[in-house]
């Protein structure tokens, strides 16, 4: 479904005027800060532990434990802000956000309100649109702001005792929460957006941004109404688990929304759950009215200061023990845009193989490693490596470092079809053979099974005369043309080249 | 502070003004700033400097000059005790509550024009930055310990929040209760 298709049409009584909805999507995104330890405490950050292990006695809020912040979290926050060109703010603030529940034994969380680290940036995406689906489109969604805020704890609901289990190792770990501004109209948009943060993360290495484990947790604020009119009422879709499940959840919403105004009823302000099963989006109990969260500044974190370069550190500081940005700056990886751009201007290839290349995770250097050590252009190396390569590695759920062929045999395939020692149709044979044995060479499997090309090009006039003599009958040339190619390669089972066969086919019929 | 101590119990130098002037008997001349401070004090002026006035200074803020008086609502209560979980019980409560405001309403009358807002009297210290360093946690069990009901290293909860009953029910609730 391209964006096109979310055009509502309502028909305006007495004009008969059409007019068309749109839907409006703002994203928040928390993702978890890839650091040791957390936030405030020196707790351990990991996925899996036994129960209530990685929680220190601030975690558990016992009365007396003050939180003391993690550079490292704020050097993550300062990173991803720089890569979404977001303005850093020198000096921001600490809050407190009370509200109760009992995965946050505090009663409140510490978050920025008031002045966050990172405000006005943007994330550049791209989506593909067109039938055949190869026409890229560039888009931007502004970044309101980056705030540094506490994971809380994880509730387990046991609706047969009536009761919940709570652990709170994921409670205090570091948290960017990043508000998007209501720029976007479709799921498909919103995951495009999400896959390029996602890519970003990772290349900075602030965030795995994993969200089946619950790196990345994107809740979608959606909304319809008519272009220049007002925004209408928005509701909030939460417990999405998946890109996937992003851009469905958004479409159901804006499609039972139109719904909903179309049949002159009241969209309501709620906060509604994705669930996957169905597909739709369903109201979520133990909503009680609109939440005051009263919120305070923390008076236990004086203002956290990063400064411009180290010259700007005030003397008696140690630079070591501060934020600074100019050096964070300077360790800012390759962002995926760069790297796409980068591929396609050195090696020729469409972009929207760029975009596969960067997207899975090594198929880059690997690509870059064929290219390399094969004598073959580019442009005929990335053909092997979407189609066929990417092809076995989908289908068996491999990761690219799984791949039982390496980029040096794949070199070596690609040479010798390249120089004509076997055919094209060949390759693709011994590719797979070569996926099934491994240990095996490209010669080995070639000379085994016996699949030299037949250049001879005596050779190749005794199958041909062959062939032809056999079918006697046919009348239309181009008919027996591809008739008896097919018969020449079904019969030296694919081992010749179609150009050259062709042409003395071509000579032996005429 | 030993020779301090020796006469005195340990006060803050700023207290016990008529007990002065006999530590400066005990040790003048020796190192300690402090008795070098009593000294040149003793010296500088012979009646008690202190920065404390003597009598008030300030004076009541007339009401024509404070923002209208807040009335706390039986809703806005209501809504006060179901975000915070306090309960304000009696009508003494709402009073008492209502003369707080009305003396913070006192603040009005300052102005603060071109004044940056302070909520940290830490505000010019630098905020320490830890490593990402694992120093604590692997302590389940401790923690565990402080809680009534656990399951399995799991602390224990109810299912969801428990919306806070409706005032009228709430007070029904009290009168059985043993408070």
């Amino acid at each position: 479904k391209s964006p096109e298709t979310f055009l509502f049409f309502i028909m305006i009584p007495y004009t008969g005027e059409f007019l068309s909805m749109v839907g409006v999507v703002g994203l928040e995104v928390h993702a978890q800060i890839q650091s040791t330890s957390k936030l405030f405490s020196g707790s351990h950050v990991r996925f899996l532990a036994p129960p209530n292990s990685l929680v220190s006695h601030f975690d558990a809020s016992l009365p007396g434990t003050l939180p003391v912040l993690n550079r490292r979290c704020v050097e993550a926050a300062v990173l991803t802000g720089l890569a979404l060109n977001c303005t850093i703010n020198r000096k921001s603030l600490f809050d407190r956000k009370h509200y109760f529940y009992a995965d946050m034994p505090a009663g409140y969380q510490i978050t920025q309100q008031r002045v966050p680290i990172a405000v006005n940036g943007m994330l550049v995406y791209s989506h593909f649109e067109g039938r055949r689906r190869n026409q890229v489109v560039t888009k931007s969604v502004k970044i309101k702001q980056i705030q540094l805020e506490q994971d809380s704890g994880k509730s387990l609901h046991d609706d047969e005792q009536s009761q919940t289990l709570i652990d709170l190792n994921r409670a205090g770990v570091g948290l960017m929460e990043l508000v998007m501004e209501p720029e976007m109209c479709c799921g498909e948009e919103a995951a495009a957006a999400v896959r390029e943060l996602q890519l970003i993360l990772q290349a900075l290495g602030t965030c795995q941004a994993n969200m089946a484990e619950g790196q990345l947790r994107v809740d979608a604020n959606v909304s319809v109404h008519r272009p220049g009119e007002p925004l209408g009422v928005r509701t909030e879709v939460k417990n999405i688990n998946s890109v996937r499940h992003l851009a469905k959840a958004i479409d159901y919403e804006i499609q039972r929304q139109m719904e909903v105004l179309q049949s002159a009823g009241k969209v309501l302000n709620e906060t509604r759950a994705f669930d996957s099963k169905s597909g739709n989006t369903i109201p979520m109990r133990d909503k009680e009215g609109l939440q005051d969260y009263r919120f305070m500044p923390e008076p236990n974190l004086p203002p956290l200061f990063v400064y411009e370069s180290k010259a700007s550190v005030p003397a008696g500081v140690d630079p070591a023990q501060v934020v600074v940005i100019d050096r964070l700056s300077a360790q800012l990886p390759e962002l995926p845009s760069v790297k796409r751009t980068r591929l396609v201007e050195t090696y020729g290839i469409l972009q929207e193989h760029s975009f596969t290349l960067v997207n899975e995770d090594g198929l880059m250097d690997y690509f870059e490693n064929v290219v390399q050590t094969t004598k073959a252009e580019p442009r005929k190396v990335i053909g092997w490596v979407i189609k066929e390569l990417m092809g076995n590695l989908n289908s068996q759920n491999l990761k690219v470092s799984q791949s039982p062929i390496s980029p040096c045999a794949l070199a070596e395939l690609i040479n010798l079809a390249e120089s004509g020692h076997i055919s094209s149709s060949t390759a693709k044979q011994v590719f797979q053979e070569m996926w099934k044995a491994p240990e095996k060479t490209v010669g080995q499997i070639v000379k085994e099974q016996d699949l030299w090309m037949i250049n001879d090009k005596e050779e190749l006039q005794k199958i041909c005369r062959r062939i032809v003599d056999s079918h006697p009958e046919e009348v239309n040339p181009n008919k027996v043309l591809n008739k008896l190619m097919g018969e020449v390669q079904r019969e030296t089972k694919g081992r010749t080249d179609p150009v050259q066969v062709r042409a003395i086919l071509e000579k032996m019929v005429s | 502070f030993a020779r301090a101590s020796r006469a005195l119990r340990p006060t803050h130098p700023r207290c016990g003004v008529l007990t002065l002037p006999a530590l400066s008997d005990i040790g003048s001349a020796s190192g300690t700033s402090w008795s070098r401070w009593t000294y040149k004090r003793e010296s500088s002026n012979s009646a008690w400097n202190s920065k404390v006035p003597q009598i008030p200074t300030w004076e009541p803020v007339a009401e024509n000059q404070l923002p209208p008086p807040t009335r706390v609502s039986p809703d806005l209560v209501d809504k006060l005790e179901r975000l915070a979980l306090v309960d304000f019980g009696s009508k003494e409560g709402v009073d008492c509550l209502e003369k707080a405001i009305r003396f913070a309403d006192q603040l009005h009358d300052i102005n603060t024009d071109g004044v940056e807002p302070m909520d940290s009297v830490l505000e010019d210290r630098e905020l320490y930055l830890r490593d990402d360093m694992i120093t604590e946690g692997e302590c389940a069990e401790d923690l565990l310990q402080l809680a009534k009901h656990t399951v399995e290293e799991y602390f224990v909860a109810p299912p969801g929040n428990i919306p806070l009953p409706k005032r009228e029910e709430r007070s029904s609730m009290l009168k059985h209760s043993e408070f």
